[in-house]
């Protein structure tokens, strides 16, 4: 499986078995990872020393495993706005997705379980949109949110519920249209409802998409 | 004693064999104690008789023993012993644990105040109260064996009527030793009680121990739980998230056919491992709850809730660990018996901390009739909750609403 553009990334993982199986995977779909770190303060210095094209951290590493991964990426956020970070968890947790979403604007970032990485092609699929700055967020605090929230998105269709949710995982119009079997069209039409009840009035589109998922997982 | 039943009952007997029997262990402790102090004590310049006198010293334990035996004859009360258990098997740790002891010396004073003092006492009252009036009432009987008696070897009886007189006054003699006998077996016993059995101090100081102790097993439970998940996270968890990866590679690789379709099913199989893994650490210890305190983990209880659940609580920042993992569990129990049992439409989990200490209250809209008991896991959260001197009350009318309220004293962590 070859990808369009090539990514240079630097890698934070504590688990030798896991980072080593990381690497091997990036490299088989074409990426190059700079720079293989084990923890949350070698991450950081990686990052100056390389200025990758995108960040895949752990949440929970060395010294104090704790959410030294999730910090350190919201830090390097804050120094290096627009920097993408892909934040894999073993958990899920809504908690941890807003703090890394509240770093910048939203843009340019993910969150997945790190299951996710089995699911080679979508994980690959993933790190490429926060790498183009798109946000990217786990399935499953999507399911968890979809399940509670009620002001505002209560107003919106099931349809147009599970096309937002399907933005937030970080889908193209096209792909939300394969996987709902629906013209793009048909997909176009739902996500304007979907502004619209969300108050968010016409501005830049992609960045609407953005602000959309933001509502959701702050409403 | 003061029923009227009494001269009837078999406490009069009971009494007396209290006190009989009193008498004969009195004499046995005597001769025992003086026996082996007196061979010990021989024997003592040449060695071998000190193990003897470390036995006599030992003494007042097994004669406690019996004492507190014999005590079920008249004071139904249990008098249980108050020796400490030795830390390890064998003679030495037992000895050790024994001679440290304060119950081991009390019981020696015991020992020597019965053989010396006790017994004879004990013998006085049984020959006063019961074999005196009794020799009395067999008046009668003497005199028709020898033709003639003398009551009580003072009192010459020489014609059956005066024998029948006599006899009718040792039946009121002995409704009256009766009566004494009672009360001076009840007196032994008060006074073996005050000697050998518990005080009220010694409860106090015991009970402290009990609910300290209490409290260790709680964390050291809790610091299990947490070596659990982690060894769990560290291990398990990451050997299948790299097992799925290598699958997923493989089936890149694999040319559509029936290794494909195998290696998808192993795959898939995988996954569902990886997804009931965390589920179940997330069961034994949440990360969240370890990184964000309690508002952060119950707002993602109330996320995981199959009922709706508004969640209002405001804390002023961490809690201790402990009152936070109770209060978290109390939490997800809670929930899960609204979303299993309570028909509810909608939940929510409020509180705050005030005046030193954390309140929380779960309340849900639901048919109500929720008892503590019942194998509804409540009992258990009360005592999780009783354990840092919580208290927990449900109150869940028929018809509902079911309100859960938990209070537990904490000040905040650093």
């Amino acid at each position: 499986m070859r990808v369009e553009r090539p990514l240079r990334v630097v890698l934070a993982e504590d688990s030798v078995l896991l980072r080593d199986g990381l690497v091997g995977l990036l490299g088989r779909c074409g990426h190059e990872v700079v720079a293989a770190v084990g923890d949350a303060e070698a991450l950081i210095a990686a990052v100056g020393e390389h200025a990758p094209d995108v960040v895949v951290t752990d949440v929970r590493m060395p010294p104090g495993f704790q959410d030294e991964g999730l910090h350190a990426a919201v830090r390097l956020r804050r120094e290096r706005p627009g920097l993408p970070v892909l934040v894999l968890s073993q958990y899920v947790q809504r908690r941890y997705a807003a703090e890394l979403l509240d770093s910048g604007d939203g843009t340019g970032v993910g969150y997945l379980l790190k299951d996710r990485v089995g699911q080679v092609e979508e994980f690959v699929e993933a790190l490429g949109e926060v790498a183009d700055g798109g946000t990217v967020v786990d399935p499953e605090v999507v399911r968890q949110l979809l399940r509670r929230r009620r002001d505002p998105l209560e107003r919106l269709t099931p349809r147009e519920r599970e096309v937002l949710a399907l933005i937030a995982q970080g889908r193209s119009n096209g792909a939300i249209a394969r996987e709902l079997v629906v013209s793009e069209a048909a997909v176009g039409k739902h996500i304007s409802g979907i502004l619209a009840k969300l108050d968010l009035p016409p501005a830049d589109e992609t960045h609407r998409r953005v602000l959309a998922v933001l509502a959701y997982l702050r409403a | 004693m003061a029923r009227p039943g009494y001269l009837t009952s078999a406490w009069p007997w009971r009494s007396a064999a209290y006190l009989l029997t009193g008498a004969v262990t009195g004499v046995v402790v005597l001769v025992g104690i003086v026996v082996s102090a007196a061979v010990g004590g021989v024997f003592a310049l040449a060695l071998v008789g000190l193990p003897l006198l470390l036995c006599t010293a030992l003494a007042g334990v097994p004669v406690a023993a019996v004492e507190r035996h014999r005590l079920r004859l008249v004071d139904p009360d249990p008098a249980p012993g108050q020796h400490g258990t030795p830390r390890e098997p064998g003679l030495r740790a037992w000895l050790t644990t024994r001679l440290r002891e304060r119950a081991t010396w009390r019981e020696l004073g015991h020992a020597l105040l019965f053989a010396g003092l006790l017994w004879p006492v004990d013998a006085l009252a049984f020959a006063v109260f019961l074999a005196g009036p009794l020799s009395v009432v067999a008046t009668p009987l003497l005199f028709g064996a020898f033709g003639e008696a003398k009551v009580l070897k003072v009192w010459l009886v020489t014609s059956w009527p005066a024998a029948f007189g006599y006899a009718a006054c040792g039946l009121v003699l002995l409704a009256l030793g009766a009566y004494l006998l009672g009360v001076a077996a009840g007196a032994r016993a008060g006074l073996t009680r005050l000697l050998i059995a518990p005080r009220e101090a010694d409860l106090g100081v015991r009970v402290v121990e009990l609910a300290r102790s209490r409290v260790r097993l709680v964390d050291a439970f809790e610091a299990e739980r947490r070596r659990i998940e982690r060894d769990l996270h560290d291990g398990a968890q990451q050997r299948l998230v790299a097992l799925t990866m290598t699958l997923g590679l493989a089936r890149l690789d694999a040319p559509p056919g029936p290794l494909a379709d195998q290696l998808a099913k192993a795959h898939e199989e995988a996954g569902t491992a990886l997804a009931e893994l965390r589920e179940l650490i997330h069961g034994i210890h949440p990360k969240v709850l370890a990184d964000y305190g309690l508002e952060a983990a119950v707002a993602d209880a109330a996320d995981r809730s199959a009922v709706p659940v508004d969640v209002d609580l405001e804390l002023p920042g961490r809690l201790p660990q402990a009152v936070e993992a109770a209060a978290y569990f109390v939490v997800c129990e809670a929930l899960a018996n609204v979303g299993r049992h309570s028909g509810a439409s909608r939940a929510e989990v409020s509180g705050g901390h005030r005046d030193g200490r954390l309140v929380l209250r779960i309340r849900d809209d639901g048919r109500g009739g929720a008892r503590a008991g019942q194998g509804s896991g409540l009992t258990g959260l009360a005592d999780r909750v009783s354990v840092l001197d919580g208290r927990l009350s449900l109150s869940s009318p028929p018809g509902g609403p079911t309100l859960l309220r938990v209070e537990i004293p904490c000040g905040p962590a650093s």
